[in-house]
């Protein structure tokens, strides 16, 4: 061992926050793409169902009279599928993600240095938000060259039930961060948080052939609200209002449960 | 010249009905490596995180490098460093990514590179955190504690699961961080590591500071006693209690024991040789920290409460 001269390196400008910040960031980018797991959950797993669904069973690619003549590769599969690898990052990669970090004192750690623990919270968020941007990129790109999926007509009113859906289950998904007791739990919980949610918004039975009663469910739930506001921009309509009043209903109700309930220790 | 870095008085913290801290008062010299000793849930651990403002004291008052942290949390988080217990990194992490990550979140950090090398790590700095030893690890948590270039550092349970060969380079790690002006709080329930390290020592125990001195000041408040024993011929117990320094004898078949204060060991051996009595096997004992500790909080409750952390 040598005694270098650790004397104060140049001072930083101001701003040094800054670049912690992005330091930070940074290294969960890297982290996240050293876990193979989480990018074969959120991408190759929905977008690999698309395609083997959409070209193995039958009719998925015929025109459907019960849809209005829409197959169901044009915008449900593709919509579900962006919901699934939504919901994995949700529901499971972040409650995993913090879980861990709270019991291994992570964020303890971070809290007795002038950056706070807040932007690893932002930095998470970030990632898993660069991943789901990623997965819609590349459902609608690979579902239409293979599948001729179509692109959502009307891309404006798409981004905005993206963003409002993303945010809401993001949201939703701290809750569940907040709650697990751990990271080998977090997984398990999320699934089970998640998979319902699925079914209201028709991953197994689509909203057009749901009993009047339980798409009025669907209406209310985050995950039926999001599916069906991407899939009306998708056929080129609007979103509906109920749907978008739904998903920032939910995002503000758990944002507040999220911040009451989360444990930085 | 010495100056107070950290002062702390009648600090007082609960956790609900709780009380953790409940009168606790010391304070650090600038420079000196200051242990902090008590058994487990003394408080240790809640006073050092009410002093480096990671928690809020309910009661008291301090002030470190100048600073309170109830108002400067900001300014103290640039000057405190800490290793925290039971605290790690993402597996995945690299030993040079994490000091250098770190290294970004202060004003005037050290130079990452030449701190890896200092703590022995160099030639880690592309390891993944899961891999590396328990000791490097920790080696790995003091450059983190030392990256902000900080006045202060504060080590809790620095070598809690160490092994004693990684223990030992821990603590000549500690010795160099001394050695370069940083003051550091040492927390601890190794009795030896306190003895070895540290300057002072505040003996912390159910919530109140029960003794501060240095190691020895401690020891020397419990026992001046010295304790011999060996082997020697039976005649010998006559020229024993002769000697003024010798307080007690007692010998069963050939084996003694003689207590006596502090020149005893020189008395005996030299009385036991103008008669040409050898003795064999001879041993000295002395109190330890260990017995200073016990001596000033009472006996064990129940479990062992040397061994365990919190």
């Amino acid at each position: 061992m040598t005694t270098t001269d650790t004397s104060p390196a140049t001072p930083r400008v101001a701003g040094g926050r800054w670049a912690g910040t992005r330091k930070l960031t940074l290294m969960e980018f890297k982290l996240y793409l050293r876990e193979p797991a989480a990018l074969f959950f959120t991408i190759l797993l929905p977008v690999g169902l698309l395609l083997i669904l959409g070209s193995a069973i039958p009719g998925f690619q015929e025109p459907d009279p019960a849809r209005g003549g829409e197959r169901v590769v044009d915008s449900h599969l593709p919509a579900m599928m962006i919901l699934l690898s939504v919901g994995t990052s949700a529901f499971s990669a972040i409650p995993a993600a913090l879980a861990t970090y709270r019991e291994r004192g992570i964020l303890r750690r971070l809290s007795a240095t002038p950056l706070s623990p807040v932007r690893l919270l932002a930095a998470q968020l970030l990632v898993n938000l660069t991943t789901a941007v990623v997965a819609v990129v590349v459902t609608i790109g690979l579902g239409n060259l293979v599948l001729g999926t179509r692109v959502p007509e009307r891309p404006v009113w798409f981004a905005v039930a993206f963003t409002l859906g993303v945010c809401a289950l993001f949201v939703l998904g701290l809750c569940v961060a907040a709650v697990v007791p751990n990271s080998r739990v977090a997984g398990g919980i999320g699934a089970a948080v998640l998979f319902p949610l699925l079914f209201f918004a028709g991953m197994w039975l689509p909203r057009e052939l749901m009993p009047e009663a339980l798409r009025t469910v669907s209406d209310f739930t985050p995950t039926g609200a999001f599916g069906q506001a991407m899939r009306d921009a998708w056929l080129g309509g609007t979103p509906q209002v109920l749907h978008l009043a739904v998903l920032v209903a939910w995002t503000a109700v758990a944002a507040l449960v999220a911040a009451r309930l989360f444990r930085w220790e | 010249m010495v100056m107070e870095i950290i002062e702390v008085t009648g600090l007082r913290k609960r956790y609900g009905t709780q009380v953790a801290v409940e009168d606790v008062s010391f304070s650090v010299r600038e420079g000196e490596i200051f242990g902090i000793v008590g058994r487990n849930g003394a408080g240790k651990t809640t006073t050092v995180e009410c002093v480096s403002g990671m928690r809020t004291a309910d009661g008291g008052a301090i002030t470190i490098t100048g600073l309170d942290p109830r108002k400067d949390r900001e300014r103290i988080r640039e000057r405190v460093g800490v290793q925290l217990q039971d605290c790690t990194l993402p597996d995945k992490m690299k030993a040079g990514e994490a000091l250098e990550l770190y290294a970004s979140f202060y004003e005037r950090p050290a130079d990452w590179r030449a701190l890896l090398e200092e703590v022995g790590l160099g030639p880690k700095r592309d390891t993944p955190f899961a891999k590396l030893s328990g000791g490097q690890r920790q080696r790995l948590s003091i450059a983190l504690a030392l990256v902000g270039s900080p006045r202060v550092a504060i080590l809790d349970e620095l070598t809690t699961g160490l092994d004693p060969q990684a223990r030992r380079d821990t603590w000549e790690l500690v010795e160099l961080v001394k050695a370069r002006g940083v003051t550091i709080v040492l927390v601890t329930h190794f009795m030896e590591e306190a003895e070895r390290l540290c300057d002072r020592v505040a003996v912390i125990h159910r919530g109140r500071v029960a003794a501060i001195d240095s190691p020895a000041g401690l020891v020397a408040r419990v026992d001046d006693e010295q304790r011999l024993t060996f082997r020697a011929a039976p005649e010998a117990d006559g020229v024993l209690r002769s000697l003024p320094e010798v307080r007690t004898v007692t010998h069963e078949a050939g084996h003694f024991t003689v207590t006596g204060t502090d020149g005893v060991l020189l008395a005996v051996v030299t009385a036991l040789a103008a008669r040409r009595i050898t003795p064999l096997g001879l041993r000295t004992e002395q109190a330890t920290l260990d017995d200073a500790f016990l001596a000033l909080t009472g006996p064990p409750a129940g479990d062992a409460p040397l061994e365990h952390t919190r």
